[in-house]
C-alpha cells in the first residue's frame, strides 16, 4: 500500500453532551477510495466535516500527507485548500453561474487569474458531462446536474483528496446514477477519495476499502466482500440486514 | 350525462364559462368602486364645510401662484435624499458588517455599534434633528458644520443607519449556513466568504426592505425644516401662512407622492418578481 494521504487518529467530538465521535482510526492511501457507511446520526457527515476542519474535534489528530491538520496553531485556510468537499444538499452558490461557481475558489483561494480560471473551469464543465450550461444558475439546473457541478467546483482546487458526503441523498432515484458515474470517472482517474454513502452497491464497486461506522466508532474496516458481504460484526450485520429489508441493496 | 359521453371536445364550452365568469367579476368590482369612492366623495362634497375646504385647501390660483416656489424648494429635498441615501447605505453596511463580526479584537466596536443602532433607532426622528442641528454648532469647535442642511443630513443619516443596519444584518442572518461552509471548503478565507458569497446573496434579499427605508427617508427630510431649512414642505408652509391658504402644502404633498409612488410599485415588483431566486 502506498503513503497514506489521509490518516485519522482517535478522533473524538462531542456537540454539547452529544458525543458523535469516539476516538475514530481510519487511513486512505494515495489513489484509493474508502467508502464510509452507516446508518444516519452515526456520525459520518461529522467525521468529514472535522477532516475539512469545518467543525473543530476536541480530541485525536488528523494528518493531511503526514502533516498535522488538526493542530490548534494550523490555519484551517491552506488545509481546505488542499481538500475537496462535497456537501449532500450540493451547496452551490445560487447567485453564481455554474462557471462561476467552480471559478470562485480557483480564483480567489488558488490565485489563478480570471481567464485561466475560466479556461480550466469550462474544461472541468465538460469534463462533467456540463458542456453548454456554464451560464446556468444552479435553480435552473436538476439536481444531478447541480451535484456534478459541486463535484467539479471540489476538484477545482486540484485536491489530495475528495470528501464525498452522501453526494447522492438528496437526488431524485433516477438521477443518482450520472452522478455515481462521475464518482467512478474520478476513481478510475486516481483521485484519492472518502466517500461517505447510502449506495452499497456503488461502495462494493468503486471502493478499495469499507469502514463501518455506529455511534462513533468505526467497527469493522476491510475490503468491500468482507464488509458489505461477509462481515464479521453482528452490528455490522443488523445494518446490513436493514438496508436489505428496506430494498436499499 | 353518462360518463361514458364525458368530457372530451367540451373545451369550447369550459373556455366560453371561464369567460363569463370573469366577466361577472369584473363587472361587481367596478359596481363596488363606483359605489364605495361615490359614497366617500359624496360625503366629503355635500359636508357643511366643504365650499371652505375647497377654497383653503384646493384653490387652482393658489395652486397656480405657489406651485412653482414649492416646486424649486423641492428639488433641495431630491438633493438632499439622494446624498443622504447613499450615506446610509454606507454607514448601514458597516455597521452591519461590525456587528456580524465573530474577531474578538472587534468586541468594542461591536459594542459601539450595538449602542449606536439602539440609540438612533430608539430616539424620534424630529427629536434628533433637532438635538445634532442644535447641539453641534452650539459646541462652538471649529471645523465642525454649522449649515443646518448638513446638520440635518447627519441626523437623518444617524437615525437611517440604524434601521437600514439591521435590515443588512437580517439578510447576512438569512443565508443558510451550508453556503458559509461550502466557501470555506473550496478554499476561501472568512472575508472572502463574506464578500463573494454571503453578501451578494444578502443585499439581493434585502432590496424590498431597503426600498421601503428609502421612501420612508424622503418624507422625513422635510423634517430638516425645524431648523430653518427652506425645502418644499417649509416653503409652502411659509406661503399658506401669509396667504391663509393651504394649498401650497398640498402641492408640496403631491410633489412627495410623484416620487414615493413610483418607488412603491419599485418595491412591489422587487419584492414579487426580482428576488424570486
Amino acid at each position: 500500500m502506498s503513503e497514506p494521504v489521509l490518516e485519522i487518529k482517535g478522533v473524538t467530538k462531542a456537540f454539547g453532551s452529544n458525543e458523535v465521535l469516539h476516538g475514530v482510526d481510519l487511513t486512505v492511501a494515495e489513489h484509493e477510495a474508502v467508502a464510509l457507511i452507516g446508518a444516519s446520526g452515526s456520525g459520518k457527515s461529522t467525521l468529514l466535516r472535522c477532516i475539512d476542519l469545518l467543525v473543530e474535534i476536541d480530541d485525536g489528530d488528523v494528518f493531511l500527507d503526514g502533516e498535522v491538520i488538526t493542530d490548534p496553531s494550523v490555519d484551517p485556510v491552506p488545509v481546505r485548500r488542499r481538500l475537496g468537499l462535497v456537501f449532500q444538499a450540493y451547496n452551490l452558490f445560487p447567485h453564481l453561474t455554474a462557471l462561476e461557481n467552480i471559478v470562485l475558489g480557483d480564483r480567489y483561494a488558488h490565485g489563478a487569474s480570471k481567464e485561466e480560471a475560466r479556461e480550466r473551469g469550462r474544461k472541468l464543465l465538460d469534463r462533467f458531462g456540463l458542456a453548454g450550461r456554464e451560464d446556468e444558475r444552479p435553480d435552473d439546473l436538476s439536481g444531478g446536474q447541480q451535484q456534478r457541478v459541486a463535484l467539479a467546483r471540489a476538484f477545482a482546487g486540484r485536491p489530495r483528496a475528495l470528501l464525498l458526503d452522501e453526494v447522492t441523498s438528496a437526488l431524485d432515484p433516477e438521477l443518482v446514477g450520472e452522478v455515481l458515474e462521475a464518482v467512478r470517472d474520478l476513481k478510475q482517474e486516481g483521485v484519492t477519495m472518502l466517500i461517505a454513502t447510502h449506495e452499497m452497491s456503488f461502495a462494493r464497486e468503486v471502493a478499495d476499502h469499507v469502514a463501518f461506522l455506529e455511534e462513533g466508532r468505526i467497527l469493522e474496516f476491510g475490503s468491500p466482500d468482507k464488509v458489505l458481504v461477509d462481515p464479521e460484526r453482528p452490528e455490522t450485520k443488523r445494518f446490513l440486514r436493514r438496508l436489505l429489508e428496506a430494498g436499499r441493496i | 350525462m353518462t360518463a361514458s359521453e364525458a368530457t372530451v371536445g367540451r373545451r369550447a364550452e369550459r373556455e366560453a364559462a371561464k369567460r363569463r365568469r370573469a366577466r361577472r367579476g369584473q363587472a361587481i368590482a367596478a359596481v363596488s368602486s363606483v359605489v364605495v369612492i361615490g359614497g366617500l366623495v359624496a360625503l366629503a362634497l355635500t359636508s357643511p364645510g366643504w365650499p371652505n375646504v375647497r377654497d383653503t385647501f384646493f384653490s387652482w390660483s393658489a395652486f397656480k401662484d405657489s406651485f412653482p416656489d414649492v416646486a424649486k424648494a423641492f428639488w433641495l429635498d431630491i438633493k438632499m435624499f439622494c446624498v443622504i441615501e447613499v450615506a446610509v447605505l454606507i454607514v448601514g453596511m458597516v455597521i452591519a458588517l461590525i456587528r456580524t463580526s465573530r474577531a474578538a479584537a472587534l468586541f468594542p466596536l461591536r459594542l459601539l455599534s450595538a449602542v449606536f443602532v439602539d440609540v438612533f433607532r430608539g430616539v424620534p426622528v424630529i427629536i434628533l434633528v433637532y438635538l445634532v442641528g442644535f447641539g453641534i454648532p452650539a459646541l462652538e469647535l471649529s471645523g465642525l458644520p454649522s449649515d443646518p442642511i448638513i446638520l440635518g443630513g447627519i441626523a437623518l443619516t444617524l437615525s437611517y443607519s440604524a434601521y437600514v443596519a439591521e435590515v443588512y444584518r437580517a439578510g447576512i442572518g438569512s443565508i443558510h449556513r451550508g453556503q458559509r461552509d461550502a466557501a470555506l471548503a473550496i478554499g476561501l478565507t472568512e472575508g472572502q466568504a463574506l464578500r463573494h458569497v454571503i453578501l451578494p446573496q444578502a443585499v439581493r434579499r434585502v432590496g424590498p426592505p431597503l426600498l421601503n427605508d428609502f421612501i420612508s427617508l424622503q418624507k422625513d427630510v422635510a423634517l430638516v425644516s425645524i431648523l430653518g431649512v427652506i425645502e418644499a414642505f417649509r416653503e409652502a408652509q411659509i406661503i399658506s401662512s401669509s396667504t391663509f391658504n393651504y394649498t401650497a402644502l398640498v402641492g408640496a404633498a403631491l410633489l412627495y407622492l410623484c416620487v414615493t409612488i413610483p418607488l412603491s410599485r419599485l418595491v412591489d415588483r422587487w419584492g414579487f418578481g426580482g428576488v424570486a431566486r
